[in-house]
């Protein structure tokens, strides 16, 4: 038998909040709470794993189809399992004018992975403005934000507490 | 020229910013929090409108729209629930004042919510966030919370019977999301696909009901009208837009950073105020600055003399936007800029209409080759007819598409171009980046 989709406890977690979230929306629209929905699958599973998205939209009352078609318009959501630390580097206007693309290098090298490309540990990707362009250049590890990282050794200190 | 120093202000958004726990309710009220809805709530709905009206505040999400008359628009004798859902998607290019507001006073937005819920009989508010900001939106959370708890939402409003239920929901990244009506389709579970105008949100918007969509900004800045009165808010402003507003400067100036500001300070005050952006760092001089976001037509050096308001932006034909003031030196390559922007749109379009589809990747095709020194002589006019096939300039807004995606597409390339020929030209005829490997800043420089 396949793997069921969540441990137990996961199961007991997705169905409290999905039921809080259910609450916030007109009971006819239902659907309306795709994206907390897929959100939530998110952070229990790490990514959006299909099983997952089918289950959200039987909890939706939508098709699968409908569910997926969410999960790929919108960038965070990962519909193939990324590395352990997705880092995306804002290299829009604001920032490259500030060195983003440099920074970009840099950790191309330090991390041994290329932009766009993924590892078990990273997934290197290049992303648009995080609305920090005030404290640019910026990067985002998972769901963490990190700014004004204008030399080397900012960014080393940043990534020396990831293991 | 104009005075270096810009026209001082009263602080009316950003004056709690960074005092300790400026964020609480209990900090807020010693500030007077929840003093203007009390007020409010003692005036009749339509009172209270038209008061919003007389202060000549103008939406700060894009469009400068007037919000009285936003408002006004919401039918009042539908039968249907009315909504209002606050945009605080936050994307575009340059911009990152909402969020400090979430951050450092997120009840000035939430009293904001309220009153404009009072005004427009809206029991439920939706306040849609762009899905990265974590800090952000646990700040606001932590304050609905508190709001609930002390009976300024939920089934009473400050003991009077008005019930308003507020709820916060994060995106998931995608800058089209921010538009209005593609905001309305991701709240109702949706990829974020535009709607025709007309009809417009306020008469058919949220699950087809009445809704007004402001920004984070504009409901923040509705307190301090009914604090000091609306012809007080309307005075600190200019003749058409009322109260301060809130500038994001960044790019090559020495102090980046968010600042309240007179609509009546000029792009170089901006820049050269001490207090301000503090002058240009050592050696550099301006080339040209983006006004009003990434999708706003660029200025030259040479343009600075302009106030950063609605109406002066207009008559330079370029738009004071969501307030986003990118500044680039005179060693930046404006190819390999324009590159960037344009290829943001091509990233950012959401597919719905052929023009931006096609354009923004093509767009982008013919800028790379031309800053990588491939660029043919006819590129510059393929890639200027590419651009008026989304949207011909000027003026602003002849786009061929849904939304205005499409001419945020397309104005950045007619500007640049229109004031930067030379340059695009030079790397055609010398078949490479006259700036090298070092066509803007440099990791390090700013150490
Ligand atoms: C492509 C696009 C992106 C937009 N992004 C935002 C945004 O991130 N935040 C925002 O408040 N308005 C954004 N707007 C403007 C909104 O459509 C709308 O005009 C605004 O939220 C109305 O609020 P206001 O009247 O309070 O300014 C965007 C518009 C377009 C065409
Ligand atoms: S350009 Fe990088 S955060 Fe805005």
């Amino acid at each position: 038998m396949a793997e069921p989709l969540f441990t137990p406890e996961q199961q007991k977690t997705f169905d409290t909040e999905l039921a809080e979230i259910l609450t916030h929306y007109p009971p006819d629209r239902k659907s309306a709470a795709m994206l907390p929905a897929v959100r939530l699958l998110q952070s229990l599973k790490g990514w959006c794993p299909p099983e997952g998205l089918t289950l959200v939209a039987e909890r939706l009352g939508v098709t699968k189809e409908r569910a997926y078609e969410v999960a790929s318009f919108y960038v965070m959501y990962h519909l193939k399992k990324p590395g352990k630390y997705v880092v995306d580097v804002c290299t829009n206007l604001s920032c490259s004018l500030r060195g983003a693309e440099s920074l970009l290098g840099y950790l191309e090298d330090k991390l041994g992975v290329h932009a766009g490309e993924s590892t078990e540990q990273w997934t290197l990707r290049e992303t648009e403005c995080l609305a920090s362009c005030g404290t640019a250049p910026c990067l985002q590890i998972n769901e963490d934000h990190f700014e004004n990282l204008t030399s080397r050794e900012k960014v080393d200190a940043v990534f020396a507490k990831l293991k | 020229m104009t005075s270096p120093a810009a026209p001082a202000v009263e602080k009316v958004i950003s004056r709690a910013w960074g005092t300790p726990h400026s964020h609480t309710l209990a900090e807020y009220r010693k500030r007077g929090g929840y003093e203007a809805l009390k007020k409010a709530l003692e005036m009749a709905p339509q009172a209270v409108l038209e008061e919003v009206k007389k202060s000549n505040l103008r939406g700060r999400g894009g469009a400068g729209f007037p919000t009285g008359m936003k408002w006004s628009f919401v039918p009042k004798d539908s039968p249907k629930p009315k909504y209002l859902a606050v945009n605080g998607d936050e994307s575009e290019p340059g911009t990152f004042k909402d969020r400090y507001i979430l951050e450092e006073d997120p009840h000035l937005m939430l009293e904001g919510i309220a009153i404009a819920a009072w005004a427009l009989d809206v029991h439920t508010c939706y306040v849609y966030l762009r899905g990265e900001f974590k800090f952000a939106a646990q700040r606001l959370q932590a304050a609905i919370d508190e709001a609930y708890r002390e009976g300024i939402f939920g089934k009473k409003m400050l003991g009077k019977d008005f019930e308003l239920n507020v709820w916060l929901v994060r995106g998931a990244g995608a800058y089209i999301c921010g538009e209005e009506t593609a905001l309305l389709e991701s709240l109702e579970g949706k990829k974020g696909w535009p709607r025709l105008k007309p009809p417009f949100p306020a008469v058919v918007g949220l699950f087809g009901c009445p809704t007004v969509v402001n920004n984070v900004e504009t409901l923040a800045s509705v307190p301090p009208i009914f604090q000091r009165g609306a012809d007080w808010y309307a005075k600190l402003g200019t003749e058409k837009s009322g109260g301060t507003r809130l500038i994001c400067l960044s790019g090559s100036v020495n102090r980046p950073g968010v600042y309240e500001i007179s609509m009546a300070t000029t792009l170089r005050q901006l820049i050269e105020d001490p207090d301000l952006g503090g002058g240009m760092p050592a050696g550099r001089k301006v080339k040209a600055v983006i006004p009003g976001g990434s999708s706003a037509p660029v200025l030259a050096a040479d343009e600075l003399d302009v106030a950063l308001e609605f109406e002066a932006l207009k008559v330079k034909q370029t738009m004071a936007g969501s307030g986003g003031v990118i500044v680039m030196d005179d060693r930046t390559c404006m190819v390999r800029s324009l590159w960037r922007v344009a290829r943001f749109y091509a990233e950012e379009s959401c597919g719905q209409c052929t023009p931006c589809r096609e354009g923004t990747p093509w767009q982008t095709r013919l800028l790379r080759k031309i800053e990588e020194g491939r660029g043919e002589p006819e590129d510059l006019e393929m890639l200027l007819n590419v651009a008026t096939s989304i949207a011909p300039y000027p003026p602003i807004g002849l786009g061929t598409t849904i939304c205005a995606l499409g001419d945020a597409a397309a104005l950045p390339v007619h500007s640049f171009v229109a004031r930067f020929r030379a340059e695009f030209e030079a790397h055609i005829h010398e078949k490479r980046c006259p700036f090298g490997d070092r066509p803007w800043g440099h990791f390090g420089d700013w150490a």
